[in-house]
């Protein structure tokens, strides 16, 4: 334990941030696995934002600055919407279309 | 080996969030898929009060466990999908999905310097330090430096209401509903008819024993 930092020790900046980057890459991932359905989407784009507001909120702590958890407040109010807007539009699309698949939604194709 | 009780507590909520997200992309049901969602929220919501941001904790509970992923839940429930070959891709995608978030997490880590973060400890509380709860810490800056984001927040937020209900509302032919304008525009000479019409005599009983009652 002489090179690697003891991660016990002490909450750090650190922490935050490398849980943010798991959260990113596994919805990223999520994204590339469930790339058919567009309700696993929508979750995964939930949960990239949570990852982005993970670092947000540590950022704030550890600048002292209430902006960031400000921009936080901010970011979940238009997540709530976003979601709220995607739900409706896949609820209308789902009583047209009678699919969610990406791949059948291609109307708009040249 | 030293450690403290609040740094414990934050990689056992980390690492409950990371499984459950793990699970939420795993997951072959969406039900299950927005319920593991859900575990990945709360453990977040926890690793932020341990860190000092309790507003915004309870809000992450409050507006995503309690409102958006019952949203979730309800249209994911409502919808009839059929959902095998919605994961046709799965596997054929698993390799590139691992590759990429794979490479991107060590990026990610490489760039942010853990090793050296982690040496860093977090700054002292700024909440703490002015001696106000976190709650009035937040609403200070809220309310003065960024009142006028905060309205347009509330417009937004009507705006989506509005738009969600539109985007939804469905008209059928035939059906009976009231119409509330028409209701209130409604006369008198509309509910009414007078009509002239001579008086007419009733005609007096054939018999006297079917007249009785």
């Amino acid at each position: 334990m002489s090179d690697m930092p003891n991660i016990f020790a002490a909450l750090t900046l650190g922490h935050y941030l490398a849980l943010g980057a798991v959260l990113f890459c596994i919805s990223v991932a999520g994204i590339f696995l469930n790339r058919k359905n567009v309700i696993m989407l929508l979750m995964s784009l939930e949960l990239m934002l949570l990852a982005v507001n993970i670092n947000f909120v540590a950022f704030s702590r550890s600048l002292g600055d209430a902006a960031g958890q400000v921009f936080v407040f901010f970011i979940l109010t238009v997540a709530a919407a976003e979601s709220a807007i995607g739900l409706a539009i896949l609820v209308t699309l789902f009583r047209n279309r009678r699919t969610i698949d990406v791949a059948d939604i291609d109307t708009l194709k040249g | 080996m030293n450690f403290d009780f609040a740094t414990l507590a934050f990689l056992g909520f980390a690492a409950t969030a990371a499984i459950a997200a793990l699970a939420t992309i795993a997951a072959r049901n969406p039900v299950h898929a927005a319920l593991w969602l859900v575990l990945t929220f709360f453990s977040v919501a926890c690793t932020w009060i341990v860190g000092g941001a309790e507003f915004l904790g309870i809000a992450l509970v409050l507006v995503y466990v309690g409102a958006v992923m019952v949203l979730f839940l309800f249209v994911v429930m409502m919808l009839d999908v059929d959902l095998a070959p919605l994961r046709e891709g799965y596997v054929r995608y698993l390799p590139v999905g691992l590759i990429v978030a794979l490479v991107m997490l060590a990026q990610i880590l490489a760039l942010i310097g853990v090793k050296a973060a982690a040496q860093m400890p977090l700054a002292e509380n700024a909440a703490v330090a002015s001696d106000v709860p976190n709650t009035t810490w937040l609403a200070h800056a809220l309310f003065t430096q960024f009142m006028l984001p905060f309205e347009v927040a509330a417009v937004i937020l009507t705006v989506a209401v509005v738009a969600a209900v539109m985007l939804t509302l469905r008209r059928r032919g035939g059906t009976k509903h009231q119409d509330p304008s028409a209701q209130s525009r409604v006369k008198a000479a509309d509910r009414m008819r007078m009509v002239k019409m001579d008086a007419v005599k009733p005609e007096p009983p054939a018999t006297e024993g079917e007249a009785a009652p």
